[in-house]
């Protein structure tokens, strides 16, 4: 188990490395000359000359990296000439907002995801399974922006009970405060998950109601409850984790697009302004964040898995 | 595998038909319902999108403020847009940058992802590992992310947008393609062929290749779903083709800020034809990975 643990977290520290090689090639070519950007387009060419000789941008490219890598070390993400804060700042103050709004979305589409798949699995091939298993490959086809419309004509437009627009407050815990306001966003955030989620956890559930001691557990004489809850949910559950290790990626993009639409204020509505700000600093910071988050969701989940299922460390 | 023993009596007598593994994976898929559905929901709408406006013939390129935001109506029925052009027509033409994107974005995926995949996985040992980290690094960066910064740098055409998808989109196929060689590499037909005196690039262009061009096949389908969902993300968000062309995601981007004012065959038309697209492809992925999979083929 240890040399098992020690070779992932190796493997994901070289990745997590060559994020940071990534986005480091994408910032030197596209920002261009940062004393142009820090002085203004009325400076001089000497004074930008001068400006990246003092600040060492005008080294080669690999002392470059080499510094751009020890301020990441020291926790230094960059600073954003376009909004004039450290990105560090701008990524803390939106940072709570935005894992409230995917923390909640993630975990009512677990609670959602989980209970459906094993339904569906019990129930297979019933008008129950089939309704499911449409609407979900239905939403599963649709671009998160397309749901999120949807529910807004249906929830703001047409029957008018809920706000089209998020809450503008700047509490992080606004989800608690407002619920009303935060309904629709973490709505559409989980309604895509679940259908991303119920998939895979309905073939997982198929695969282990299959298992001999699925048949054990029956033929000890369990009711039909004891073996789903007791035995069947445990199991079923082990796919899901190295799912949801797999999927942040996508949750971060789902979240950048609800939080575009509804105009929420947190990272993905950061990210979005500093696409149209062409604010690099900003764009590569948060994106080498979420590279970060993506690597420890795989290493945790992988590290879940081989806890609990011997058999994989030595895969 | 256990039931076949029962009704092998007379083994010898038992012949199996002279059917090749590519006209058995085209029987399987033509008996599969949701399969040949989404095949022809696929044909529908490219011929309603490349054939259609030539039957149905609307202006495109000249703003009509006149005629902005007319409700559906026997000269235009499916209304029109802010803009004043016809939905009906505008959908057509949308529908083409669409389907052109995803369709370039999947090649291109699939081109650069199966010869990452074949060489990796042919040259094995440290060359793999490398190549492999590679992959890893760029998968955990979010998709949307690289693919919208790379979008704020370069002109929206239907080409450039392809490139960028494609550029980025190549990972899952390079990993399915690797891991398919490397199971192929060690089989038994393999080594007999390097017995008989095979040279290497006979078994790769004999039996490497074709045997893992089940897989490429399959990846394909789900590429080009997954490109025509990214593509009118980037629409969506505002990088989308540049105005007065346009694809379904600029489309609908167009189209949300009338729905506040009722407009909706603004939205569900081009959104009811998005989303059927991108179903007929995950079907058709779906059954073809049924059918090309022999350990998934219904007997």
């Amino acid at each position: 188990m240890i040399q098992y643990v020690l070779r992932r977290l190796a493997t994901s520290a070289i990745v997590v490395l060559g994020v940071s090689v990534i986005t480091f090639i994408i910032l030197h070519g596209m920002s261009g000359s940062p004393g142009r950007a820090i002085l203004g387009v009325q400076a001089s060419a000497e004074a930008v000359a001068a400006f990246n000789r003092e600040n060492g941008y005008d080294d080669s490219i690999v002392v470059q990296y080499f510094s751009y890598l020890g301020k990441l070390l020291h926790g230094d993400l960059g600073y954003s000439y376009k909004l004039n804060q450290s990105v560090n700042a701008l990524l803390a103050e939106n940072a709570g907002r935005t894992a409230m709004l995917a923390g909640v979305a993630l975990l009512l589409a677990i609670v959602i995801a989980v209970p459906l798949g094993v339904f569906q699995a019990v129930k297979r091939n019933s008008v129950g399974d089939n309704v499911v298993t449409t609407l979900t490959f239905v939403a599963y086809s649709m671009p998160v922006f397309l749901f999120a419309m949807l529910l807004i004509q249906v929830f703001a437009l047409g029957l008018g009970i809920l706000p089209a627009q998020a809450s503008q407050s700047s509490s992080t815990f606004v989800i608690f405060t407002e619920p009303r306001a935060m309904l629709l966003p973490v709505l559409t955030l989980t309604g895509v998950t679940v259908a991303l989620y119920s998939r895979y956890q309905r073939s997982a559930a198929l695969d282990q109601l299959a298992q001999d001691y699925i048949r054990v557990a029956r033929a000890k004489g369990l009711s039909t409850r004891m073996v789903l809850t007791r035995h069947l949910l445990r199991n079923a559950c082990l796919p899901l984790v190295t799912l949801i290790g797999m999927t942040i990626p996508l949750l971060l993009a789902g979240n950048l697009v609800v939080e575009s639409v509804f105009n929420y204020p947190g990272l993905g509505l950061l990210f979005f302004n500093s696409l149209n700000n062409q604010d690099y600093p900003v764009l590569l910071g948060y994106t080498l964040v979420a590279s970060t988050l993506t690597v420890l969701g795989n290493l945790l989940a992988d590290l879940l898995v081989a806890a609990s299922d011997p058999r994989t460390q030595r895969a | 595998m256990t039931e076949t023993v029962t009704d092998q009596k007379t083994p010898a007598l038992i012949m199996p038909e002279a059917t090749s593994g590519w006209r058995l994976a085209m029987r399987s898929f033509v008996q599969n319902r949701l399969a040949v559905i989404g095949l022809g929901t696929i044909v529908l709408l490219a011929l309603f999108c490349f054939v259609g406006p030539h039957l149905y013939v609307t202006d495109q390129v000249s703003v009509d403020p006149v005629s902005s935001l007319l409700p559906p109506d026997g000269g235009h029925p499916l209304g029109t847009d802010a803009q004043g052009f016809d939905v009906l027509g505008r959908i057509m033409k949308g529908g083409q940058a669409s389907l052109q994107i995803g369709l370039f974005a999947a090649l291109i995926a699939t081109a650069i992802g199966t010869l990452y995949g074949t060489v990796a996985g042919l040259i094995g040992g440290v060359v793999d590992g490398i190549m492999m980290r590679v992959v890893d690094t760029l998968l955990s960066i979010p998709f949307l992310f690289i693919v919208l910064i790379a979008a704020t740098r370069f002109s929206s055409t239907v080409l450039s947008l392809s490139l960028i998808l494609g550029a980025f989109s190549w990972l899952a196929p390079a990993r399915l393609v690797r891991a398919e060689v490397l199971s192929l590499r060690s089989r038994g037909f393999v080594a007999a062929s390097t017995v008989m005196g095979a040279t290497k690039l006979r078994i790769i262009t004999r039996h490497l290749i074709p045997n893992a061009l089940g897989v490429v096949i399959v990846n394909i389908t789900f590429q080009v779903a997954d490109a025509i969902i990214a593509v009118s993300l980037l629409g969506f968000l505002g990088f989308g083709l540049n105005y007065p062309n346009v694809e379904w995601g600029t489309q609908l981007s167009n189209g949300v800020s009338y729905l506040f004012e009722g407009a909706w065959w603004l939205i569900y038309p081009v959104g009811g034809c998005l989303v059927l697209v991108v179903m007929a492809f995950n079907f058709v992925g779906d059954a073809l990975r049924d059918s090309i999979d022999v350990r998934l083929r219904r007997r």
